[in-house]
């Protein structure tokens, strides 16, 4: 039963990767599934010289973070139980708490906590090596097709 | 202020400064940003291009596009408004190749996009404004659009902490 189940998310991560590498701009940044739950999703980047923001400490710009936490957000929508056909974003706000050390990749975590017919409510953080002090925090409305 | 000044003088240390302060930025030139400048007032321009799309289906822009479009038009903003009366009195003299030279660049201390359309698989442009700068923080408000000024692709507000010292 366990076994069946990761196997199953398995292949659910490996549809999910090519979803993300079928979209140009995740492709650009190199992004990865890392999980999908129900409802939840993990995707990271790498690190890149030019994705840099602040020339002086090398530290990747806010907008970068921001591609990964809504590509996240929006694989979280996509992967809840109820099975939406598409969606997209309404709005999403970002708390920069840190800046992401240099070098190090940044993973986005996210969460759908809540689902209407029509409107879905995500949270997400995004972490670099040091998971115990969050880089960001996002919360975000997506719209639902079904 | 010298109205003396000869034009050409004027226009060029306008000029070099803001592409200073733009081609310093590494994700900047990677998204293909530039900035029109019409006195003090900036547009931000994004070409199109394949790599900023998110659903290849559509195809629309990425929204993480939009906001990295929104937020860096925020940040240049604030920082050319910052640096605006250092540069026309001479005090400073941005270079791209003198690290030391270019003003720190505030840094993002939270930032909501509101996306009102989806984005085109075409040009978009971006202005900021900023609603209130203080001497450690500042608000900023931000509008993007593509083919019509009044049909908004997406606006964002954001607040930012200003490089001290």
């Amino acid at each position: 039963m366990a076994e069946g189940g990761s196997m199953a998310q398995g292949n659910q991560t490996r549809i999910a990767q090519q979803f993300i590498e079928a979209i140009p701009h995740a492709r650009a940044l190199g992004m990865r599934v890392d999980a999908l739950g129900a409802g939840t999703a993990v995707i990271s980047m790498p690190w890149a010289q030019h994705l840099v923001g602040d020339p002086r400490s090398g530290v990747v710009h806010g907008g970068v973070v921001s591609a990964l936490m809504d590509t996240c957000c929006g694989a979280a929508v996509m992967a809840h139980p109820s099975g939406p056909s598409s969606t997209a974003t309404i709005d999403l706000r970002i708390d920069y708490m840190r800046s992401a050390t240099r070098g190090q990749r940044i993973t986005a975590r996210a969460e759908c906590y809540h689902m209407t017919r029509t409107v879905a409510f995500v949270r997400a953080v995004a972490l670099d090596e040091d998971t115990d002090n969050p880089v960001a925090a996002a919360t975000g409305a997506f719209t639902v097709e079904r | 202020m010298n109205r003396r000044e000869p034009l050409d003088q004027i226009k060029s240390r306008r000029d070099s400064a803001l592409s200073a302060l733009v081609s310093g930025v590494p994700y900047l030139t990677w998204l293909g940003i530039r900035f029109d400048r019409r006195g003090d007032e900036l547009t931000a321009i994004l070409p199109y291009d394949e790599k900023l799309i998110g659903n290849p289906m559509l195809p629309a822009l990425h929204g993480g596009v939009t906001a990295a479009f929104l937020e860096t038009t925020a940040i240049i903003e604030l920082a050319w408004a910052a640096m605006w009366e250092d540069m026309e009195s001479g005090r400073i003299v941005p270079d791209a190749a003198m690290e030391g030279s270019l003003p720190r660049l505030p840094k993002t201390i939270d930032f909501t996009v509101d996306y009102l359309r989806s984005g085109l698989p075409r040009d978009a442009y971006a202005r900021a404004r900023v609603v209130r700068s203080g001497r450690r923080y500042a608000s900023v408000q931000v509008e993007a659009w593509q083919d019509n000024r009044a049909r908004l692709l997406a606006q964002a507000t954001g607040h930012f902490l200003m490089p001290q010292g």
